[in-house]
């Protein structure tokens, strides 16, 4: 510490004080960054070779069409050709219904929950293992438990046992057309709200308690708290995992695989994501299957950028 | 080592693994296909899983029985799964190109193996050298492997569809296993005495789901004469009384009768896995579904016969055949060619070996006497020496394929383009299965459309 304290001795270095403090600043600038670097290259590596490489490759094979063993470039036409598919349009409408249905109950759901943990007073830990327990659980596993024990069409089926001792009618669930997708909605919601309700969990408590005092002192009953308090101080979280909730569930595949072993009755079932995976690995489309899915990615995208930027102009 | 040192040396460690690993990744097997020694190398699938533990006991043993005929060969074999070709793996593994050297594939694979530019051409190479029972396989399995004239698979098993049905559940309501329907309406008759009489079980079950639903439907239609495309391939041809037909004796037995069980959307697991467990009176198979349900899903076999295809006015018009072959991948030498050749034809072309070492399988209780695979052409040399051996070996009442092997009906093959056909035929199945009110009329129509679609769009 002496060079930089006496006068003199930096003089004798022939430097400034001001010039080596600036270098070993640069020096461990450049440290610092060759390991950040360094750190990122493993991350960079992943992504390249397992998202941007098999997109782009994607994105390539659209337009190309491989018959014999010899790929041609043939345009848009594999886009025009799942354009044409019967199921097109009807694997749309259902993506979508299950979309709009996912985000009525899938996003509403954990959002109580999580206030109506964050209200308990007693049992929160335990409960919160509870509500978190079914995403531990294979989503597979989870399926198979829905699709034969939940769902089963007999009046053995839980489901049906349930409704019939409340004298309720019962359900076809997987087997009938209309209650497939509202079926799928609540086994995915089952399955992964614990992720969304333990984020909530975590937001809530970050609200200052003055603020549900004051709401309380303004006469402010338990609605008007959530309306007023709760939901304007978890905006963003609530934004954030919306976009993330549509996004996913646009992208929904292994509920109708399971499910409804693929298409469900009468093509209620079908999905995008299953219909790339029909012309992929059933029709021996790849290239159909790239067109659809990178004509899903156009969708996602605008969708998020015009999400994207609402929110932040509200922000 | 200082903290930020320690994290650089832990970053570098972490990238150049990860890069070696890439590396790794990318870096082909170095299995040489012929060593120093002249000793050639070839990678096989479809080796029996580790749950079949007889079935893989017997595969290794030929494995090295075959290599110690031939010290020049060795063979690397791999399990793809209990089914050999789930669809789905199967394109996954070809567009990957992580085919094994010699691969297993159905005969409507054939399309999309050439089109994946890995198939290799084995017309030079398939003979009697390499195939002793070459000429003795029947050409109309070699034919469906063939395109442009060239060969690309050798035929390993022949099926045709027939009516399983489960005897002891005949018995149990009154009916006579050894007269099984003939007919649509006998066979109709016979699902609701079979349900009535034992409330847990389907008299008849169907696929409906996963493709299988449409593989049914067209050997459903076939039974009635009919057939899926125009015989120019270009239309859909089952929009008709006889398509209406197949449709309308399902949803008689589904929601007239209620004789085909609560549960639909089946695939092919499914329905026998409920076979097996005795709540499946009949369905639409070949003998070796039979086999399927002892060896893979528990079932007993003293449970099980097959009968001809039933039709709507006595026994079916024509049925539908399938089958499977091993292909070889391209790029591999004459020598590989030739050592997998050798391999197969010794496993699965050899009467008394592999497929038909019936001496070995029948005190496994493995059933010996089922009438397949149907490879080599009738009054041939193989065919005559593997009937013999069967019947000398049989550990089944050859009665209970009887029926079915004295009443041959002539075989139609499936349609081209058949998984995108299924696809959409599935759907139609499902809608007479899962909904009583079900318009025929419209799905038939919708389904023609659909199929009209997509042969115009050349998927």
């Amino acid at each position: 510490m002496a060079i930089i304290t006496a006068p003199g001795t930096t003089e004798k270095l022939g430097r400034s004080e001001p010039a080596i403090r600036n270098n070993a600043r640069r020096n461990r600038k450049i440290r610092d960054n060759v390991t950040g670097h360094a750190f990122l290259i493993g991350a960079v590596l992943c992504f390249a070779l397992f998202s941007w490489y098999p997109m782009i490759r994607g994105i390539v094979m659209s337009f190309q069409r491989t018959k014999r063993g010899v790929t041609t470039w043939v345009g848009w036409d594999n886009y025009t050709r799942i354009v044409a598919d019967p199921s097109f349009w009807p694997a749309w409408k259902n993506t979508f219904y299950f979309t709009v249905l996912a985000l009525i109950l899938g996003y509403a759901v954990p959002f109580f929950v999580a206030i109506l943990l964050n209200e308990l007073r007693h049992a929160k830990g335990y409960l919160r293992i509870l509500v978190y327990l079914p995403v531990m659980l294979p989503p597979a596993s989870a399926l198979f438990l829905f699709k034969f024990y939940a769902y089963d069409p007999s009046d053995a089926g839980l489901f049906n046992a349930i409704l019939k001792s409340l004298h309720l009618p019962t359900s076809q669930w997987m087997q009938s057309a209309d209650a497939t997708m509202p079926a799928m909605v609540i086994a995915s919601t089952w399955m992964n709200m614990g992720g969304a309700v333990l984020i909530y969990l975590a937001s809530l408590q970050n609200i200052p308690g003055e603020l549900y005092e004051a709401a309380e002192l303004d006469g402010a009953g338990l609605w008007r708290r959530i309306w007023n308090v709760t939901i304007p101080q978890t905006r963003l979280i609530l934004a954030l995992l919306a976009m993330m909730q549509i996004v996913a569930t646009m992208q929904l595949f292994i509920e109708p695989l399971i499910l409804a072993n693929g298409a469900g009755t009468e093509d209620s079932a079908t999905t995008v994501a299953y219909l790339i995976y029909q012309h992929g690995f059933f029709q021996n489309d790849l290239n159909g299957a790239a067109a659809l899915g990178v004509i899903m990615l156009v969708v996602l995208a605008a969708f998020s950028a015009v999400y994207v930027r609402l929110t932040t102009k509200q922000d | 080592m200082s903290a930020p040192q320690y994290r650089k040396a832990v970053a570098y460690a972490l990238a150049a693994g990860l890069g070696l690993s890439l590396a790794a990744c990318s870096t082909k097997s170095d299995d040489a296909a012929t060593d120093a020694n002249g000793k050639v190398t070839i990678t096989v699938d479809c080796q029996p899983v580790g749950t079949e533990k007889d079935l893989l006991a017997n595969w290794n043993a030929d494995v090295a029985a075959f290599q110690k005929d031939n010290p020049d060969i060795t063979i690397k074999s791999v399990s793809v799964g209990q089914q050999c070709n789930n669809p789905p793996d199967f394109t996954a593994r070809l567009a990957g190109g992580t085919m094994t050297d010699v691969f297993y594939g159905y005969m409507t694979d054939l399309s999309q193996v050439l089109d994946s530019g890995q198939a290799m051409d084995i017309t030079e190479y398939a003979n009697k050298d390499t195939v002793p029972t070459f000429d003795s396989i029947d050409p109309a399995l070699t034919k469906v492997f063939t395109d442009g004239g060239k060969l690309y698979a050798l035929p390993v098993k022949n099926y045709s569809m027939g009516l399983v049905y489960n005897k002891t559940l005949f018995q149990k309501a009154g009916l006579d296993p050894a007269s099984p329907p003939k007919t649509w309406a006998e066979v109709r008759t016979a699902a609701k005495k079979i349900a009535d009489a034992d409330k847990g079980a389907a008299g008849y079950a169907e696929y409906s789901a996963g493709n299988t639903g449409g593989w049914h439907f067209t050997a459903e239609l076939y039974s009635q004469g009919g057939q899926v495309l125009s015989e120019d391939g270009k239309k859909a041809d089952f929009n008709n009384a006889l398509g209406k037909q197949v449709l309308q004796n399902l949803k008689d037995m589904r929601y007239g009768d209620n004789s085909m069980g609560t549960r639909q959307l089946l695939q092919w697991g499914d329905l026998l896995t409920n076979a097996a467990a005795g709540k499946v009176g009949m369905f639409v198979g070949a003998p070796d579904a039979t086999q399927a349900i002892v060896s893979q899903f528990k079932g007993k076999y003293e449970d099980w016969a097959v009968a001809p295809l039933p039709g709507q006015d006595g026994l079916a018009k024509s049925t539908l055949g399938g089958g499977e072959g091993y292909f070889f991948k391209k790029g591999l030498t004459p020598e590989q060619v030739k050592a997998g050749l050798k391999w197969v034809a010794y496993e699965k072309l050899t009467v008394g070996k592999g497929q038909f070492d019936y001496p070995r399988a029948k005190p496994q209780n493995y059933p010996v006497g089922v009438p397949q695979p149907l490879l080599f052409a009738p009054g041939t040399e193989a065919q005559k020496a593997e009937v013999e051996l069967r019947k000398a070996n049989a550990n089944v009442d050859p009665a209970i394929y009887a029926l079915f092997e004295n009443q041959q009906l002539p075989i139609k093959g499936e349609p081209t383009n058949a998984q995108a056909i299924y696809a959409v035929l599935d759907s139609a199945m499902s809608g007479v299965l899962t909904n009583p009110n079900a318009n025929i009329d419209e799905l038939l129509k919708t389904a023609e459309t659909k199929v009209n679609q997509l042969l115009a769009a050349g998927s």
